[in-house]
């Protein structure tokens, strides 16, 4: 054994290589046990629904169960039940889901609502994060680089209005939809989360600005730049990589928020998260076609997050911690 | 390199004749601070300060949202009387106090362990990391929501797993069904999705921590427990504690996981506030005393969130 006691300073601060291997060991177990409840969502839309339910679960597609488009089916698609005379009666089915539909005793009668709503959600995530980002860019250049009055009062203001339950918020934004006519719109439902997210916005871009030397735009305005060009030549290029992280956090919130969509839409403007949870089938919940909505709807957000993994930290405190 | 520019853009501006430095210059700055930073007041104004303006005057009124053309009555303070002396309120409180203490605690301990291990920079531990952040980017609503049908007693994942280690029935147990069962359904899932959220900041927070601090204990020959606790826990407390502040503001609103997961239920053992505003103003239509309700909410989350501040700021000082 190595004489531990006579280590340099060095292998103080740098752990030993078992400290490292067993770190390793109880995070990689963490990690895995987190990713449990994931690969569940993924393995149950593809599951029929007697194998989603079944005592003890199957694991392993194509070992424990075999794998159907079912749940996608029932995603996509409502049916109503047929006598077997009439299904009989009908030309052979063109596509898998009726198919399967029929092997039910069912027939497909039209699609369901899955995809306007996940249109909405996209409509509306993307609609806000624009209207986010243009007005945060704009507040968070005016803060960084101009003697605003009151600017710490007002940062804090943008800020606290974060503070407010959702549900709190609800009611009076209730009551003024009502009156204006926006009730149940994607315009309404995209002018609230941009109000939601332009704070975000406005102190993660000033975080980004403030880092973006000003001798820059000073350089560029003696060489005859007006502020405006300074701006859009000079200050938003730099600002690019930033711009990105913030839109990314903006349409993450926009697609994940649900206390106001679930009180604020009922029909044309619903996005997917009210919607998801109220999918049901014959006799209650239809597990895989839910796991199959869910599926489809984390998939865009596992892949930002893989994206924007070094800009997390930033993004989740408001710009207060940076790397 | 800055003083230069500086000077330079001094000498140039004085050099300059008057008309030729307005043509130059374009809208003055405090022109172009004002046309950048309204907007965002404006419709701040507009979406949040002209509604919580609206709330407080409903607060003082009789007014029911689905009775529109009633008359409309001022009571008073009535409604803040009447919520602050009723148990009901009081309950719906501790379940909302209780709930954010137990959470966070579990994942201030288990984020803090996590990312000290994630210090220790094993390999591969950037992808791990990336792994573990994966369930705080997801909608609350959304997977929990799925969490309903881990938690099914026959057919769920997680009695399954429960009863695996545990060798109790899987059906012998109703995580969401029962009295004390169901705050910890919530605490569970909570902590499943945002303890990596404190854990993403106390990396930051232990990495931020100089190496030669470590050296300098090193040399007076400080042994590793006694360097975890004077130095690596202290200079760390601020990040911790900042965690905590964001998660404790964001528990104390806490509304989609709940409302999914059990509704309030069973009975109102975990009716946390914004499902009793919820109940209040969109379900029995008492628009008047629900707005007091949120107005008291709101006055509880800035205060303590104003105090604690206060006390971060004097452990940065330190």
């Amino acid at each position: 054994m190595p004489a531990a006691g006579l280590s340099t300073a060095h292998s103080i601060v740098e752990p030993t290589p078992l400290a490292r291997r067993i770190a390793g060991t109880i995070v990689i177990a963490y990690a895995v046990l987190a990713l449990i409840p994931l690969v569940w969502i993924g393995l149950t839309s593809i599951k029929s629904p007697p194998d989603s339910i079944s005592y003890p679960p199957k694991v392993l597609p194509w070992v424990d169960f075999e794998p159907t488009i079912e749940g996608y089916c029932n995603l996509f698609t409502t049916r109503s039940r047929q006598t077997p005379e009439y299904i009989a009666s009908l030309p052979p089915a063109d596509d898998r889901c009726e198919a399967l539909a029929r092997g039910k005793g069912m027939v497909v009668v039209g699609p369901s609502n899955y995809v306007p709503r996940f249109v909405n959600s996209v409509v509306i995530a993307f609609g806000s994060t624009v209207l986010a980002v243009v007005l945060g860019t704009l507040a968070a250049y005016g803060f960084s680089r101009f003697r605003v009055p009151l600017k710490d009062d007002l940062l804090f203001f943008i800020l606290s209005t974060r503070m407010m339950p959702p549900i709190a918020v609800a009611i009076p934004i209730f009551l003024m939809y009502r009156e204006l006519g926006l009730s149940d719109t994607r315009l309404g439902m995209i002018l609230l989360y941009t109000s939601v997210n332009v704070s975000l916005a406005v102190w993660l871009l000033k975080g980004f600005i403030d880092e973006i030397p000003r001798e820059y735009e000073e350089a560029a305005m003696i060489d005859g730049y007006t502020r405006l060009q300074a701006f859009v030549k000079v200050v938003l290029p730099q600002a690019t990589t930033g711009i990105a992280a913030t839109a990314i956090f903006c349409l993450i919130f926009a697609w994940n928020e649900y206390a106001f969509a679930v009180l604020l839409t009922s029909g044309s403007a619903q996005t997917a998260p009210p919607f998801i949870p109220i999918i049901i089938g014959e006799g209650g919940q239809d597990w895989p076609a839910v796991a199959a909505g869910t599926t489809l709807f984390l998939l865009p957000i596992l892949a930002f997050t893989i994206l924007l993994r070094k800009q997390l930290l930033r993004g989740i405190t408001f710009g207060a911690v940076r790397k | 390199m800055p003083r230069t520019l500086n000077t330079l853009a001094e000498r140039a501006a004085a050099a300059t004749p008057q008309a030729v430095a307005r043509r130059v210059r374009g809208l003055s700055d405090r022109a172009v601070a004002w046309a950048f930073i309204s907007p965002t007041i404006v419709l701040l104004l507009a979406i949040n300060i002209f509604p919580l303006v609206w709330t407080i005057w409903l607060s003082f009124t009789n007014y029911r949202a689905n009775r529109p053309n009633a008359p409309v009555r001022w009571i008073g303070g009535d409604w803040y009387t009447d919520i602050l002396t009723n148990p009901d309120i009081w309950v719906a409180m501790q379940v909302t106090a209780r709930f954010v203490i137990a959470s966070i605690a579990i994942q201030t301990v288990l984020g803090f362990t996590l990312a000290w291990l994630i210090d220790r920079r094993f390999r591969g531990h950037g992808v791990w990391t990336t792994v573990i952040l994966l369930p705080m980017m997801l909608s609350p609503a959304v997977v929990g929501n799925f969490w309903t049908f881990l938690y099914q007693p026959q057919i769920g994942l997680f009695n399954y797993m429960v009863s695996f280690v545990t060798g109790v029935p899987p059906s012998s147990f109703q995580m969401l069904g029962d009295v004390t069962l169901s705050p910890w359904a919530i605490v569970i899932v909570d902590t499943w999705m945002w303890t990596p959220y404190v854990m993403l900041i106390c990396v930051a927070g232990l990495r931020s921590i100089p190496e030669h601090i470590y050296e300098a204990a090193e040399i007076d020959r400080a042994s590793a427990w006694r360097r975890f606790w004077s130095i690596t826990l202290p200079m760390a407390l601020p990040f911790i504690m900042l965690a905590v502040l964001f998660r404790g503001i964001e528990n104390f609103k806490m509304f989609d996981m709940v409302n999914l997961l059990t509704g309030g239920g069973p009975g109102s053992t975990t009716e946390v506030a914004s499902i009793t505003l919820k109940r209040e103003a969109f379900e029995k239509w008492r628009t008047g005393y629900s707005s007091a309700f949120a107005i008291i909410l709101f006055v509880t989350v800035f205060g303590l969130a104003n105090i604690y501040v206060k006390a971060l700021n004097r452990v940065k000082q330190r």
